[in-house]
């Protein structure tokens, strides 16, 4: 199988690392090759920050370049537009509509601009936008939304909803297991 | 059973298997969690040294009794540790000692983007390079073999992307060789002139046993490829970069063994293809080695010494396609990372912009502060230069009336600020030195360090007492501030300045992520009495915005620490009443 490329963006603290952590046990599990990327140290305070989940029958390189992405899930608006130089003729961005105005923006320095979706549709890209935040705080915790984001991005895979909830099973600790499994079928589902 | 593990995390098993038993370190990105890691197999004893020459010079201590041992550091602590690495080449070793270094092309985490290969020449010891999880657990198995072959120490040269990357491994069952006994040898382990001199001629010796060794290194791999027009020598995530691109289309040689290079496979190779290209990250290391061979190439000419390498840039040179996505018109802003709401240096460094004082940083999260709307920083070189650097500032009388000051996190502190500090006693300045003690050493993500009382397996250590530390230095002035009290800082910033000799200010409160610190309940604010003066704004915390031209907090972010509370003279900004 060719190698599938899927980017994880959001803003340093919101949970990118889970997501990409179920990914690969996900992956593992089907018997693929992997890799997965990190960014650790400075750019996780606050920063924008990037996760690169690759897999196939065999994957060289460590990250997804321009044009690469079959898949930018993003946590955040404003870093789905940052990032979809990355996608793939083809792909599709999955997107929480969450804003978190970015340090430039808190100080006056630039804005936060305005019909991001809209715009990205315009230039042709397949957008699936929506408030992954709800649905995590409708599931029981509005940490939870990296698995809904999990939810919705699983309806563009063949994997059975077995493979994904036994991938759940094995990233979360069992006293959460059931308020993850309500938010990933909340996001699968809406 | 095949298993997905971080480089970083690959290369701790590989130390677990290998039978490692020592380990020192300091944290560092991209370096951090192979010791992380390591700590976590009981057979293996763990630390976290002061600094890289302390982790070493143990790292060796422990091989002279016997036990394979690592030390871990990222590229720029190779170069605190430089002075034991230089001499610890001419001891060789009595068990296998491994020395770990993590480069950061990008400069993801880091101040500059040097190539840590140039040390494995210079000090002349050998250096493994790793392009995967899977070889990053080989490698260092291999490399022990290698330090005790050879009598040598071994380096291990990571990167980002191999270190940060979960790649598939197959772990094995630890195998713990014997100890060495320790046997008393002046002539190897006392490095005074004559015996030194006998040393040397020993270590040319072995370097031509390296180079011999390199020719026939598992490490080192020859893949065929259908077309002869290019052939490609290349190593680490280049190698990555260039199977992605070129399949299996061109003949490539991957150089897992970053020195000594081997010379006759090199020219072998080169023999059989038509065009040379040498793909590696930042410097023309092997280019430069093969053009002493005589060898015609494309190299860096063509590949940037600047930042990473990728599939793209690497088919860009080689004349293939690449297509990139659609860029949207609308300007993105940029999102730089910033002081995390509640953190206990805002403060602090709102203090230091709002006295107008000249900063001399240091390395650490709150290397930040220089970053507007603080913008209280004026300097920033590496661990420990912001109180050295600010004595010889002051003594070239660089700041009118001695407003300056140096700023320093405990971990920088402990590393290699105190002999900075001696300085300042001992020769006398007039500079005001502040500690900023948020009782962990942050950026890296949190580890333990002489100042917090726990060591790298959690449990109670001796902790260094920085009040007494910095009086027995000969400081006389030693104050504590808590720096979410303004009011406090800004006098005690300003006596302290004032002062006629030198001073320490320690401002003391932990890093608002650790777990065991409580927060208060966010603030809220009172939109009648906000003015929209934005002085709140001042602070730069990313849990105050400005929404329809009054103040606004983001719940989910405020920690409740109050610095803006005390910068609104209109009380808009107040703690919450439930709290």
């Amino acid at each position: 199988m060719e190698t599938k490329n899927i980017m994880i963006v959001g803003v340093g603290g919101q949970g990118s690392l889970l997501a990409s952590k179920l990914l690969g046990r996900l992956f593992l599990s089907r018997g693929y090759d992997i890799k997965v990327s990190e960014v650790h140290g400075m750019s996780q305070r606050g920063g924008s920050v990037v996760t690169y989940v690759r897999f196939g029958d065999k994957v060289y390189s460590p990250i997804i370049d321009k044009g690469e992405a079959d898949f930018i899930l993003s946590f955040e608006l404003l870093e789905a537009a940052r990032w979809t130089e990355y996608l793939k003729p083809g792909g599709k961005i999955v997107t929480n509509t969450q804003q978190i105005n970015p340090m430039p923006v808190i100080t006056g320095a630039a804005q936060y601009p305005e019909g991001l979706v809209e715009e990205m549709q315009a230039a042709g890209i397949d957008v699936d936008a929506f408030d992954a935040l709800s649905l995590a705080e409708q599931a029981g915790s509005a940490k939870a939304v990296n698995i809904v984001l999990l939810g919705r991005l699983s309806k563009g895979f063949d994997f059975s909803p077995e493979d994904w909830d036994r991938a759940i099973e094995l990233s979360v600790p069992p006293k959460f297991l059931e308020l993850n499994r309500r938010a990933f079928a909340l996001g699968r589902e809406s | 059973m095949k298993t997905l593990m971080l480089g970083n995390e690959a290369m701790a098993r590989g130390l677990y298997e290998a039978g490692c038993t020592v380990v020192s370190s300091y944290p560092g990105t991209p370096s951090t969690e192979i010791t992380e890691f390591a700590a976590k197999y009981p057979e293996i004893y763990a630390e976290w040294a002061p600094n890289e020459k302390v982790a070493m010079e143990t790292a060796f201590g422990a091989s002279l009794a016997g036990r394979r041992s690592f030390c871990g550091m990222k590229h720029v602590g190779l170069n605190v540790a430089a002075d034991p690495l230089f001499t610890i080449s001419y001891t060789g070793v009595n068990a296998g000692m491994i020395i770990g270094v993590a480069d950061d092309a990008g400069m993801h985490s880091s101040q500059n983007e040097q190539d840590s290969r140039h040390y494995a020449r210079a000090a002349k010891v050998p250096m493994l390079e790793p392009a995967d999880s899977a070889e990053a657990l080989q490698f260092t198995k291999l490399a022990y073999e290698i330090s005790e072959k050879f009598d040598t120490p071994v380096i291990i040269k990571m990167c980002t992307r191999v270190a940060h990357s979960q790649s598939l491994v197959e772990p094995a069952e630890r195998q713990e060789p014997a100890p060495v006994p320790y046997e008393k040898r002046p002539q190897k382990y006392i490095m005074m002139p004559g015996n030194a001199k006998l040393r040397h001629p020993v270590v040319e010796e072995r370097l031509e046993a390296l180079r011999a060794y390199a020719e026939t290194t598992p490490c080192n791999r020859w893949e065929k490829g259908e077309s002869s027009d290019i052939g490609i020598i290349t190593h680490s995530t280049s190698y990555q970069y260039v199977k992605e691109v070129c399949g299996d289309k061109y003949p490539v040689l991957k150089l897992g063994m970053a020195y000594p290079m081997p010379d006759k496979l090199l020219k072998d190779f080169a023999a059989t293809v038509r065009l040379l290209v040498v793909v590696e990250e930042l410097d023309g290391f092997i280019e430069e080695h093969c053009r002493s061979l005589g060898l015609a190439l494309c190299g860096k000419d063509y590949f940037s010494p600047i930042g990473e390498l990728s599939q793209n840039i690497v088919a860009e040179k080689l004349g293939l396609p690449t297509k990139p996505g659609v860029k949207l018109d609308t300007p993105i802003p940029a999102r730089p990372p910033v002081m995390c709401a509640g953190c206990p240096h805002r403060g602090l460094f709102y203090t230091l912009a709002k006295q107008k004082l000249t900063v001399i940083g240091d390395i650490g999260c709150y290397t930040l502060g220089a970053v507007p709307p603080l913008g209280a920083i004026d300097a920033v070189v590496c661990m420990g230069a912001s109180i050295s650097g600010l004595h010889g500032f002051n003594k070239a009388e660089g700041a009118p009336d001695g407003k300056a000051v140096a700023v320093i996190g405990d971990s920088t502190f402990m590393h290699s600020g105190m002999t900075g500090l001696v300085n300042i006693a001992y020769n006398a300045s007039n500079s005001t030195v502040i500690i900023l003690d948020n009782s962990i050493t942050g950026m890296t993500g949190h580890q333990q360090n002489p100042t917090t009382g726990y060591n790298l397996k959690g449990d109670p250590a001796s902790k260094v007492d920085l009040e007494a530390l910095c009086k027995a230095i000969g400081i006389r002035r030693v104050r504590v501030v808590d720096p979410y009290d303004l009011k406090q800082c800004d006098q005690v910033i300003k006596e302290e300045v004032a002062a006629e000799e030198a001073s320490v200010i320690i401002s003391r409160r932990p890093c608002a992520l650790l777990k065991y610190v409580k927060h208060q309940p966010p603030l809220h604010v009172d939109a009648d009495a906000c003015r929209s003066c934005k002085a709140c704004m001042k602070i730069g915390c990313p849990a105050i915005s400005m929404k329809d031209g009054k103040a606004a907090i983001d719940n989910t972010l405020c920690t409740g620490c109050g610095v803006c509370e005390q910068l609104c003279a209109f009380g808009a900004l107040q703690a919450s009443k439930e709290g």
